[in-house]
C-alpha cells in the first residue's frame, strides 16, 4: 500500500453559530485547508465528508454532493460517511484507503455538522439516533444517561471518583483557553464543575460535551508526493476501525470500549510503536468518563487507572501524554461529524511545531481516537511527522 | 420516531413480555430478539425463549434531563438490569424508593406506560422494572 500523509488543515470556529450556515461552513473550512495545503482544487481527486445527523437537524441529505458544490469541486466523486460522532473519523479513514490503494494521489477529507438550528431538544434527540433507537432511546435513555451508566460501573469497579471525572473538564477547559478554534476559552475550577447540576448522575453539566457547529477539512496527499506541495507533511503510520454491539446491554463490560481495544491494538500494530511513545492524543471525551475509558483502552494507563492518572496531572499539557491539547470535545466543541477530523487537524498542527501557547515540546508522535454512539465505532489514526 | 406505530405494534411481544430468543446450537440468550445468532451465524437454531422477570441492578443513573415524552416524570432512574441467564436489559426502575436503587438491589419486572405522544398520540406500553423489597 502506498503511504499517506497529512498536507494541511482548515477549520471553522467551533460554538454557537447562528450566523453561518451549514454550507458556508464546509466553504470556509475548505477554503482554509487550501491554503495551508498550498494546493488548487484542480489537484484534487475526490472527497470524504463526515456527518452525523443533516437530515433530522437541517432536513439536509445529499452532503456528498453538497460539499463538492460549494467547494466549487464539481464534477469530483463525493461521498458522505456517517458513523455517528465518529463519522469524521470514519471519513478520514475513506480519505487515507482511497490513497493507500493507490487510486488516487490528492484527496480531501471534511467533517461537518449544524446542531443549534434546532431546539437543544431536537438535537439531543436528534444525537440519540447514534444510540439503539428502538431498545434504548425508546426506553427513555439520553446519551448521558447511557455514560452514566458506564460512569456508574467505572466508579464501583475501580474506585473512579466524581472529582477524577471532574478534573477531565477542568483540564480540557485549561487546554482550550489557547485554542482559537474553540467554543469554551474559559478556565473552569474543580468546585464550578462539582457544584453544577445533575445531568445524570454522577454526571453534571461540565461532563458533558456541549452542541454545537463546526466543520473542519484535511487535505491528504501520497507521501511520496507530498512535499511537492508543502514542507512539512505529516505522515499517517497508522489507521484502524472496528465496531460493537449498538446497546449498551450487549457489551461484555460496561468499563471499557472494546471497539476501541481492538482499533488501538490494531494501530499500535501498525505503527510499529507504543503507546509510551505517544507524546498527544486527542481522545474522544464526550463525556469525561468517555476520556478516562480512552485512555485506558488505549493502553496509555493500565486499565481502572485512567481516573488516578488524571488526578496526578499525568494527562495535562507536557505531561505524561498531553491529552486533548485543542480542549478536547468538552471545551472545544462537538459538531459531531467535524470531531473526528478536527482532531486530526490538532494533530497535524501539533507535529508541525504550529501549535502556540498549548504546543507540545518536540512532539514526534500523535494519536487521534473517534468514537460512534456509546462505543459502538472506534477510529484510532497514528501520525508521526515526516 | 418515538411515536412510529408499526415500532411500537411488532415489538408487543418482547416488550409486553419479555420475549427474548434462544439460540439451540450454543444455548445462549438473548434479549431484544435476534434473527441471526452472532456466536453462530449460519449453525444457530433460534427459537423463542421467555426471559425470566427478575434480576439485579447492574447500573444505574438518575436521569434530570429527560428527553421528550418523559419530562413529566423527570427525574427518574435508568438501570441495566441483569437476569439471571446473564441477559441484560436496559429499563427505568419505578416505583423504588432513593434509598433501595443500588447496584445489586434484586429487581422484578412490571407491566407500564412507557410514553405517550402528545394527548392525541399513540401511547406505547411496555416493561419497566421496581426493587423488591
Amino acid at each position: 500500500m502506498r503511504k499517506v500523509s497529512i498536507i494541511g488543515g482548515g477549520l471553522t470556529h467551533f460554538g454557537e453559530h447562528w450566523e453561518i450556515s451549514f454550507r458556508e461552513m464546509v466553504a470556509e473550512a475548505g477554503a482554509k485547508a487550501l491554503h495551508d495545503s498550498k494546493i488548487e482544487g484542480k489537484d484534487i481527486q475526490a472527497i470524504y465528508g463526515g456527518c452525523m445527523a443533516s437530515g433530522r437537524l437541517l432536513g439536509q441529505e445529499h452532503v456528498g454532493a453538497l460539499i463538492a458544490d460549494q467547494l466549487g469541486l464539481n464534477p469530483l466523486p463525493s461521498t458522505r460517511c456517517e458513523a455517528a460522532c465518529a463519522s469524521g473519523g470514519v471519513a478520514l479513514r475513506q480519505g487515507i484507503q482511497a490513497i493507500a490503494s493507490g487510486m488516487y494521489d490528492v484527496v480531501a477529507v471534511g467533517g461537518v455538522e449544524k446542531m443549534t438550528e434546532v431546539s437543544v431538544e431536537e438535537a439531543s434527540l436528534a444525537l440519540g439516533g447514534a444510540g439503539d433507537q428502538e431498545w434504548e432511546l425508546f426506553n427513555g435513555a439520553t446519551f448521558p444517561a447511557l455514560y452514566a451508566l458506564m460512569a456508574k460501573r467505572h466508579m464501583l469497579e475501580y474506585g473512579t471518583t466524581e472529582e477524577q471525572l471532574a478534573l477531565c473538564a477542568v483540564k480540557n477547559h485549561a487546554n482550550a483557553v489557547h485554542n482559537e478554534y474553540a467554543q469554551f476559552r474559559s478556565p473552569i475550577t474543580l468546585e464550578q464543575a462539582m457544584n453544577a447540576s445533575v445531568i445524570a448522575s454522577p454526571l453534571k453539566l461540565f461532563d458533558c460535551s456541549p452542541i454545537s457547529d463546526g466543520a473542519a477539512v484535511v487535505i491528504l496527499a501520497a507521501s511520496d508526493v507530498a512535499k511537492k506541495f508543502v514542507d512539512e507533511p505529516v505522515e499517517v503510520i497508522a489507521s484502524a476501525q472496528a465496531s460493537d454491539s449498538l446497546a449498551l446491554t450487549g457489551r461484555e463490560t460496561l468499563t471499557s470500549l472494546k471497539a476501541t481495544q481492538i482499533a488501538a491494538k490494531d494501530a499500535f500494530k501498525q505503527a510499529k510503536i507504543t503507546p509510551k511513545d505517544v507524546d498527544l492524543a486527542e481522545v474522544h471525551d464526550c463525556f469525561t468518563i468517555a476520556e478516562i475509558l480512552a485512555i485506558e483502552d488505549l493502553g496509555f494507563f493500565p486499565k481502572g487507572k485512567g481516573g488516578k492518572a488524571t488526578e496526578d496531572g499525568e494527562t495535562a499539557l507536557n505531561s505524561t501524554v498531553s491529552v486533548n491539547t485543542s480542549g478536547g470535545l468538552k471545551a472545544c466543541g462537538h459538531p459531531v461529524g467535524a470531531t473526528g477530523v478536527k482532531q486530526a487537524v490538532e494533530c497535524l498542527w501539533q507535529l508541525q511545531g504550529k501549535a502556540g501557547q498549548r504546543q507540545v515540546k518536540d512532539a514526534e508522535y500523535a494519536l487521534s481516537h473517534n468514537v460512534g454512539g456509546s462505543g459502538a465505532t472506534a477510529v484510532v489514526h497514528i501520525y508521526k511527522k515526516l | 420516531m418515538r411515536d412510529a406505530l408499526p415500532l411500537i405494534w411488532r415489538k408487543i411481544p418482547e416488550r409486553y413480555t419479555l420475549l427474548g430468543s434462544h439460540c439451540n446450537n450454543c444455548k445462549t440468550d438473548y434479549f431484544p430478539q435476534r434473527t441471526i445468532c452472532p456466536h453462530c451465524r449460519s449453525k444457530g437454531k433460534l427459537v423463542d425463549k421467555q426471559m425470566p422477570r427478575e434480576g439485579k441492578v447492574y447500573s444505574f443513573t438518575e436521569v434530570h434531563s429527560g428527553p421528550a415524552g418523559f419530562q413529566h416524570e423527570t427525574p427518574y432512574f435508568l438501570a441495566i438490569i441483569e437476569l439471571p441467564n446473564k441477559v441484560k436489559v436496559l429499563s427505568q426502575l419505578v416505583d423504588s424508593s432513593k434509598d433501595k436503587v443500588k447496584v445489586g438491589a434484586p429487581v422484578k419486572m412490571v407491566f407500564r406506560r412507557i410514553f405517550a405522544d402528545g394527548a392525541e398520540g399513540v401511547i406505547a406500553y411496555g416493561f419497566k422494572f421496581k426493587v423488591v423489597n
